[in-house]
């Protein structure tokens, strides 16, 4: 394994390169697509709330790789030509940020009701209370959980290997393919991953344990 | 485009199709059943604490669970040639799903197990059970049953995760898909539409499942 990384070192960095860059971009827009969502799912409009619900169960049920693979494969013909990378995080994006959505909402939900009321007796709107006193107080519950779902992000950004992402997984089997020791090539990768999820799944356990 | 959607959903491509679904739910199932016995097993382990022993069971599980499925399947289908065993695809990836989704289910169990309140040992222990006696006979029944809309939901994400199998040319729907829209470009938006509705479809019930289960729980 050693020689692996020796040898095709430069190949592995850059595939590390791509999956760190395309999980950052998805966590970021996922984070706000999914706030999004979870504050429509809590706004009084009863249309709000139907749109945000249609949204999450949608790409909560369908496997990521389809989304992907549908901005891979069907986006090109009839809207606009896009390659591996950008289809692949537009398909983390989307797919992710119904979980991040669900996470938020659980968040929104554990501030005490007693906050929103406080907040609109003293003559704040609706929006204005969630923006200035509800999300602060729910983020720090969701920390822990949006962690997690960062180590799933980089996990299931190993789907760009299946549209050409360049991503850590592409390049395994790359390296798989040309060296032909395919156990060394895919414990090297899974070193590499693991460097970043441990580290994150380990610190997040530490952090719910002291919030609890 | 009307016609695209009644020339791509002949008898024969559906048909096709629902094979797709079925090897889908086949791997599906029988990698639960694996995952749920051997990830007990593990949850316990890791639970009582057996010096050593838990700990290497307990280092075992965070790193497959740290892994990328993919990367699992690459590793079953692709590396174990290598070390003379050359499993064919379903079984290659019935395994690499058993052993990802068992670490799942080893965590759920542990939390199970820890949600339990511990005055139910001390009961069973004050009543002259061994410690074994009090985890088998009262402290795992009431565990399972609290574990199971998480077991539920874990469910979920496998059966959206034996896509990936596609990979090693696992015969499930989309790789089924493919095979139907690579003759025929127009049947492209049609199948993405069959494969998503009919994923949305399982996956959708199970979650109002788990969901109902959750509710009467609590």
């Amino acid at each position: 394994m050693i020689h692996i990384f020796s040898e095709y070192g430069g190949t592995l960095l850059y595939g590390l390169g791509q999956t760190l860059l395309c999980s950052i971009l998805a966590l970021i827009f996922s984070l706000i697509l999914g706030t999004f969502f979870a504050l429509l799912e809590e706004s009084p409009s009863k249309v709000a709330r139907g749109i945000a619900r249609v949204y999450i169960e949608i790409f909560r049920n369908i496997p990521l790789l389809v989304i992907t693979m549908f901005f891979y494969v069907v986006f090109p013909l009839y809207v606009i030509k896009m390659n591996g990378f950008t289809a692949g995080t537009i398909g983390l994006t989307l797919y992710t940020s119904a979980f991040i959505a669900e996470t938020v909402r659980a968040g929104i939900q554990s501030v005490d009701p007693g906050q929103m009321e406080g907040a609109r007796s003293n003559g704040l709107s609706f929006w204005q209370a969630m923006r200035y006193i509800i999300l602060p107080q729910a983020f720090r519950y969701v920390i822990p959980p949006l962690g997690n779902q960062f180590v799933n992000l980089v996990k299931n950004s190993s789907t760009l290997a299946f549209v050409g992402g360049f991503d850590l997984m592409y390049q395994g089997n790359v390296i798989a393919s040309s060296s032909l020791e395919t156990i060394a090539a895919y414990s090297a990768v899974g070193v590499l991953y693991l460097v970043i999820t441990m580290p994150i799944s380990y610190y997040m356990r530490y952090l719910e344990k002291r919030l609890a | 485009m009307l016609q695209n959607f009644i020339d791509a959903y002949s008898p024969d491509n559906l048909r096709y199709l629902f094979g797709g679904l079925g090897i889908t739910i086949l791997v599906s199932i029988v990698s639960i059943i694996g995952s749920f016995i051997i990830g007990s097993i593990l949850g316990v382990i890791r639970y009582v604490k057996i010096k050593y022993l838990s700990a290497i069971v307990g280092l075992i599980i965070d790193i497959i669970r740290n892994l990328p499925l993919i990367l699992i399947l690459f590793f079953t289908y692709f590396g174990l040639p290598n070390l003379g065993v050359k499993p064919e695809i379903i079984p290659a990836a019935i395994l690499a799903m058993t052993i990802f989704e068992s670490t799942m289910l080893a965590e759920i169990v542990r939390s199970g197990i820890q949600a339990v309140d511990p005055g139910q040992m001390e009961g069973a222990r004050a009543n002259g059970l061994t410690y074994w006696q009090g985890l088998w006979y009262i402290v795992l029944p009431q565990a399972m049953v609290k574990m199971i809309p998480a077991i539920v939901s874990q469910f979920i994400s496998l059966v959206k995760d034996t896509s990936l199998a596609t990979i090693i040319l696992l015969p499930e729907m989309l790789y089924r898909s493919q095979i139907i829209y690579g003759q025929n470009t127009n049947y492209i938006i049609p199948m993405f539409v069959a494969i998503a509705l009919m994923y949305f479809i399982v996956c959708y019930c199970l979650s109002v499942l788990a969901h109902y289960l959750e509710k009467r729980q609590a």
